[in-house]
């Protein structure tokens, strides 16, 4: 008997039965969707993260200061004052860091926003014009800080898309005056929109030259201190080279001899990224799990059905054998019936996964990638469950006498 | 024949289509031990009619099993169309089913999802019989049989006689050395029966050599010859050639 010809055969016998096939399938289709819709719901989320980390900039490393210690009571990183404005020029140099391309220092601060009687609370950040390219941030209108602003301690501010909105409604900023703490500043530019990261709203702070704000804004202790150095290396081939030269510059500047001892830390955007993703890669292995199972009682579901459909025809093999089927040919037939079963379940819970995957996000709101290959991978293992859990329904079939199956009411 | 042999010698003729040799049968069950045939010597030849009989228990179901190559027998030597089958494997078994033999059970046994000629068909699909010439083969069956007006119809849609009809072509279909008919009017009234048997001895009247297995006098007296069994042994033969012919 051909291939064909056993498929032919196994295609009638799915045919004759359509209600217990179909129950059948359903094991394995829920699984295979369940598979596909849990998959893509975690790569959905790692691709969700990483734009959104991507987002604040490329090739960018981010030096914090490190903890202070007093009364053996650690501060925990960025409570210590040890990065200072004369370390993120230093930074800057080319024969000392020729891997990095640019330094903003930064300090930022809660602050009211006033313009007339309208007020609004936000992020201040006293920064340099380094820190456009750093955080790749780019302009909707106006100019950003210059470096006469900085030197001259200019009372300038460049307003992100949301606080203008606070303040100004949908009237144009730029040109007018706000009041930061007690001091009048000129909008001077407006950022575009970045959206949201994991941190904080990118579209709500108030950028001023950092001498501005150390003098006129925070004052204080903080006064040369910054909370943070932002780092682009020239490339992100470079990346870790920057960090190399960094990490070297300012152990030598704050004339530290042993690295752990260091009073900052170096973080990089892979770093970040691996971290974020590594909670959403187990996030999928977990929910994938769940879903295994679930695949698995789907093949199960395949084995106990092909078992009860053996018992059912076991007048039909033995007359199948009494006209000359041979054990092999038996098999055979069962065998490519659970493929088939498991072929079915698979197409079909692959089409509802994807139309699951088209369908959530518009009530979920997040995003599920679904990806070709584990749509592929996830029929061809419906199959191989089909198959495998078809095995021993097929053999027993296969060893049935012929005389004990057509006696048998 | 010469002088000097004083006792008859057994004669084997070629055509011999069955012949077994103190054939015996023991199922073990458990701890106990049947046996179903106790020694049973039978030569059936070309184009022979017979009715084997018997009351249940007389091992006459178990006989036609060891006839059809459903079941082997514990003891004895079974010789089918000059090929000797008693210590065939099973996939070398299915083979000597499919082409030298074919069943007619009590039940028919059609599969009730195919058409009759997909039914008739079944023993060429194991046969390897390309598809074209499957059907074509079938239909000239069928039409043998007198069911050519039929061949799309599905067993529910058939009566008991048009069934046994179809069992029949299925049988007939591999152009087998005999016909195995266990009980093929069991399920049948009485005019569906008188239409069975005519059709048996039609094809008995073409040449085929037909053995069925019946309790029913009348259906065996259709036939020429009959074979009676009791308790595992053969009680009569209307040949009356056994004791003579055949040593045991």
């Amino acid at each position: 008997m051909s291939w064909i010809e056993t498929f032919r055969t196994s295609l009638d016998a799915i045919r004759s039965h359509r209600l217990r096939s179909g129950l059948t399938m359903l094991g394995i289709l829920i699984g295979i969707a369940a598979v596909i819709l849990t998959v893509g719901l975690g790569e959905g989320a790692q691709v969700q993260v990483a734009s959104a980390i991507n987002s604040l900039g490329t090739n960018l490393l981010v030096i914090s200061p490190g903890s202070t210690t007093t009364s053996g009571v650690r501060g925990g990183l960025g409570s210590a004052a040890t990065l200072t404005v004369n370390d993120a020029d230093a930074l800057s140099s080319h024969t000392v860091a020729p891997d990095i391309a640019a330094v903003a220092p930064s300090t930022s601060k809660s602050s009211a926003l006033a313009v007339g009687t309208t007020n609004w609370t936000t992020s201040v950040v006293g920064t340099t014009p380094a820190w456009l390219s750093v955080r790749a941030r780019s302009l909707s209108e106006g100019r950003f800080l210059t470096a006469s602003d900085v030197s001259s301690e200019a009372a300038v501010t460049v307003l992100g898309a949301t606080t203008a909105q606070e303040l100004f409604g949908f009237a144009d900023p730029v040109g007018r005056t706000v009041t930061i703490g007690t001091t009048p500043f000129t909008v001077v530019g407006l950022l575009a929109s970045a959206g949201t990261s994991s941190a904080q709203n990118e579209d709500d702070q108030a950028i001023v030259p950092i001498s501005t704000a150390a003098d006129r804004l925070f004052g204080g202790t903080s006064r040369t201190s910054v909370q943070s150095i932002y780092v682009e290396a020239a490339s992100s081939d470079s990346l870790s080279a920057a960090y190399q030269e960094a990490d070297q510059e300012l152990l030598n500047l704050h004339h530290i001899s042993t690295p752990t001892s260091a009073d900052f830390s170096i973080a990089s955007q892979e770093s970040l990224l691996t971290t974020a993703t590594s909670v959403d890669k187990t996030l999928t292995v977990l929910l994938g799990g769940i879903a295994g199972i679930s695949l698995l009682v789907g093949g199960i579901g395949v084995m106990n059905i092909m078992l009860v459909s053996v018992t059912e025809r076991i007048r039909e093999i033995g007359l199948r054998k009494a006209i000359g089927a041979n054990p092999t040919v038996i098999r055979r037939q069962f065998l490519v019936e659970a493929a088939l079963l498991g072929l079915a379940g698979g197409i079909l819970g692959a089409l509802l996964g994807i139309v699951g995957a088209l369908v959530l996000p518009h009530l979920i709101s997040t995003t599920i990638t679904v990806s070709p290959t584990a749509t592929i991978g996830a029929i061809v293992v419906a199959i191989c469950i089909g198959m495998a859990f078809g095995v021993y329904p097929a053999s027993r079939a296969a060893r049935l006498a012929p005389i004990d199956a057509l006696r048998s009411e | 024949m010469s002088s000097d042999i004083t006792m008859p010698i057994p004669v084997i003729p070629r055509d011999a289509v069955i012949d077994i040799r103190d054939v015996q049968k023991v199922y073990k069950t458990g701890s106990l031990e049947v046996a179903a045939l106790r020694g049973v010597s039978l030569r059936i030849e070309e184009g022979e009619y017979v009715a084997i009989m018997g009351p249940s228990g007389s091992g006459k179901s178990t006989l036609m099993h060891i006839l059809g190559c459903l079941d082997v027998a514990t003891s004895g030597t079974y010789v089918l169309a000059g090929e000797n089958v008693s210590d065939l494997s099973e996939t070398e078994l299915a083979v000597i089913r499919n082409q030298r033999i074919g069943f007619v059970f009590q039940q028919f046994n059609l599969l009730p999802s195919l058409s009759a000629w997909r039914n008739v068909e079944l023993p060429l699909c194991y046969a390897g019989v390309p598809r074209a010439h499957r059907r074509a083969r079938a239909v000239e069956v069928l039409e043998r049989v007198g069911l050519g007006d039929r061949i799309m119809h599905r067993p529910s849609e058939l009566s008991g006689g048009q069934q046994s009809r179809v069992a029949l072509a299925r049988a007939l279909v591999n152009s087998p050395a005999m016909i195995l008919a266990d009980e093929p009017t069991g399920a049948l009234d009485t005019a569906a029966t008188a239409d069975v048997l005519s059709v048996f001895d039609d094809l008995n009247q073409a040449g085929n050599t037909v053995v069925l297995i019946t309790h029913e006098e009348d259906v065996a007296a259709a036939a020429k010859r009959t074979v009676r069994l009791r308790d595992g042994l053969i009680e009569s033969d209307t040949l009356g050639r056994l004791a003579g012919v055949l040593p045991s």
